[in-house]
């Protein structure tokens, strides 16, 4: 994985400081702790391992980001916003199970990530949405998303896209339902087969041109 | 224990046994020489359980490295148990699907070898057993081309015909294979579910072939495993670490994009045990050439005494006899060997079904080193009567990947 870190002009100002300072090789974390303690961001403190999203094709129209962020600051930190490239809609949602159906809504606060602690994201549970997608995303690439934080610091992340048949929540009267993306979702993921001769081998919901 | 334990629990126990038998010595009787020479090398790095301490711990956390100049499961001493999973790639998969699919795969066996989930794993917990995973990735020749027909090695492709063959199609050919070898049988289920699952985008299951030796700890390491027949197999074998086996099977002079890599033919061996019941034990032994005790040559005492051609009997005839399958399989071409590393499978349910051995042979070029082999024993092999190849196929096995990368790199970036 991939991260990469937003700040503000002055951090980034002391930070080309310290790093010519100590020869230029170090990283951003070895900056002295009291440049962190004045001017650290939750983006500071964010991290998250094995990031993944379901591969999906534009037509399917979402699909949602896995991974197991962890909080190495202070501080409780609150993920309030997503974006990526490739989907015009990304929102941060909440699981819930009803019997054996998984359900899920739009979040109400962010993520919140307790000091020192960890937060998963996982099928059947929260997760960030990628929707209104632009193009297909083939499992085998990844894609670059950004989440933003209650203090408006923001930071970058490298997602594996992965061929997955779970993670097909109910998505319940949410908006964009009148698409039958949701029937796709649940339907089409099996093995390519169940979907007919016009199905074929791309139609098996990867990308593969 | 569920976390794996690289080195110091293989590096303890191999030392431990090393001792037990003797050391070098003892291992050196592996006629699958891949034990005796990868566990002398662990030894090296490897600490001493203290004496009198408590039992080893479970065999299940022990791993092999994923990452390498050459991928593993060629050289490492063979598991108990394996499958050879071969894919048929979409008619639509292009190179950069082939990249991908390489990507995940490659990502897939660095994280199960090491006996953690893949990272879509829907089973965890059967990824917490190692038991000295390995997953190699072999190309066959409709990958290759499709990725690029220049970089097809000439010897990618189906052998040139044998008259004993019997070759069923659904055992042949295939775009991907994917060797996963472990010694423990539920660790191979999942991973090569986990690799099928993966690649399902991409392609689809075209064979699987499943096979055994003995159960892990039955026997001391590097004892030359046995076939369904009875008969000691493989006693000669290249040992890894020498520069015999370097050369014969790491140095074929293919595309620059195969350096590091070697080639598997994997045929599958047809056993008809039934017949093999007629048979009574000298002249079993006549049909090899060998001991059935000890897998010595007729002509020796020990398993590992040069075979003796030319040695006649009170008779006046060789005591190997012409027919005889040690006589045959040797062509007088030292650059004609090969790097064997079968596996037994028994599928008889009682109202039928098939038994025989999975025979991978691993060499630089098999078109130069299997095929004269093979030859020979097709004009001539008594043990022919009773063994049938029913299946064969070949794969390019190509170099292993650093951490981040991914196999087959070489030939999709190249």
């Amino acid at each position: 994985m991939h991260q990469r870190t937003t700040r503000s002009a002055t951090a980034a100002a002391l930070f080309a400081l310290a790093l010519s300072a100590c020869g230029g090789s170090g990283e951003q974390e070895d900056n002295p702790a009291e440049e962190v303690a004045a001017d650290a961001t939750a983006a500071d403190g964010f991290e998250i391992t094995d990031p993944w999203i379901k591969a999906v094709t534009q037509d399917e129209g979402m699909t949602g980001v896995f991974g197991e962020i962890t909080n190495s600051s202070q501080s409780e930190l609150t993920v309030v916003a997503a974006e990526a490239d490739g989907a015009d809609m990304v929102q941060l949602h909440e699981g819930t199970l009803e019997g054996a159906d998984a359900s899920m809504s739009e979040m109400e606060g962010g993520f919140v990530v307790p000091a020192g602690g960890s937060y998963p994201l996982e099928p059947g549970g929260d997760h960030i949405m990628l929707m209104e997608l632009t193009r297909d995303l083939a499992a085998g690439d990844e894609l670059t998303v950004t989440v933003e934080f209650e203090d408006g610091s923001t930071t970058t992340f490298d997602a594996a896209i992965r061929p997955y048949t779970g993670a097909n929540e109910d998505y319940g009267d949410m908006e964009g339902d009148g698409t039958g993306d949701m029937e796709d979702m649940d339907e089409g993921h099996g093995d390519g087969s169940g979907t007919g001769e016009d199905g074929g081998g791309s139609d098996d919901g990867y990308g593969d041109e | 224990m569920a976390a794996p334990e690289p080195d110091d629990a293989r590096g303890g126990r191999m030392s431990r046994r090393g001792l037990l038998l003797g050391g070098a010595a003892g291992l050196g009787a592996a006629g699958i020489g891949a034990a005796g020479a990868t566990a002398a090398h662990r030894l090296v790095g490897g600490a001493d359980p203290a004496p009198g301490s408590e039992s080893a711990p479970p065999h299940g956390g022990r791993t092999v490295p994923f990452h390498g100049r050459r991928q593993a499961g060629v050289e490492t001493p063979p598991q108990a148990h394996a499958t050879f999973v071969a894919l048929d790639l979409n008619e639509d998969a292009d190179a950069d699907a082939v990249r991908r699919l390489m990507v995940i795969l490659s990502d897939n066996a660095a994280r199960l070898t090491q006996g953690a989930p893949s990272l879509t794993d829907t089973e965890p917990e059967l990824a917490e057993v190692p038991a000295r995973l390995t997953t190699t990735f072999g190309f066959g020749r409709g990958l290759v081309e499709r990725v690029d027909p220049d970089a097809v090695p000439e010897w990618l492709g189906p052998l040139p015909k044998f008259d004993r063959d019997d070759l069923r199609p659904e055992w042949g050919g295939g775009d991907l294979l994917v060797q996963v070898c472990a010694d423990d049988p539920v660790t191979v289920s999942h991973a090569v579910r986990m690799m099928v699952r993966d690649a399902r985008p991409f392609g689809r299951p075209r064979w699987s072939q499943s096979g055994f030796r003995r159960s892990y700890g039955s026997q001391p390491d590097g004892t030359t495993m046995r076939n369904l027949m009875g008969q000691v197999d493989g006693t000669v074998n290249p040992k890894p670490g020498t520069e015999d086996f370097d050369h014969l099977v790491w140095g074929g002079n293919g595309p620059d994009w195969m350096a590091g890599g070697t080639s598997v033919v994997l045929r599958r061996i047809a056993t008809d045990l039934d017949t093999w019941d007629e048979i009574d034990r000298p002249a079993r032994e006549a049909v090899v050439g060998r001991r059935l005790d000890n897998g010595a040559p007729l002509t020796g005492e020990n398993e590992h005494d040069e075979v003796d051609l030319a040695a006649t009997g009170p008779d006046g005839l060789t005591v190997i006899p012409s027919f005889a399958h040690v006589r045959r399989a040797r062509t007088g071409d030292p650059d004609e060997r090969i790097f064997r590393r079968g596996y037994n499978y028994d599928l008889r349910d009682g109202t039928g079904g098939e038994a025989g051995l999975l025979f991978a042979s691993y060499q630089a070029d098999p078109l130069r080193q299997f095929v004269p082999i093979q030859r020979r024993l097709d004009e001539l092999d008594l043990l022919n009567e009773w063994v049938t190849a029913v299946g064969s196929a070949v794969f390019a096995v190509p170099p292993g990947c650093e951490e981040g990368g991914y196999v087959g790199a070489t030939l999709l970036e190249g």
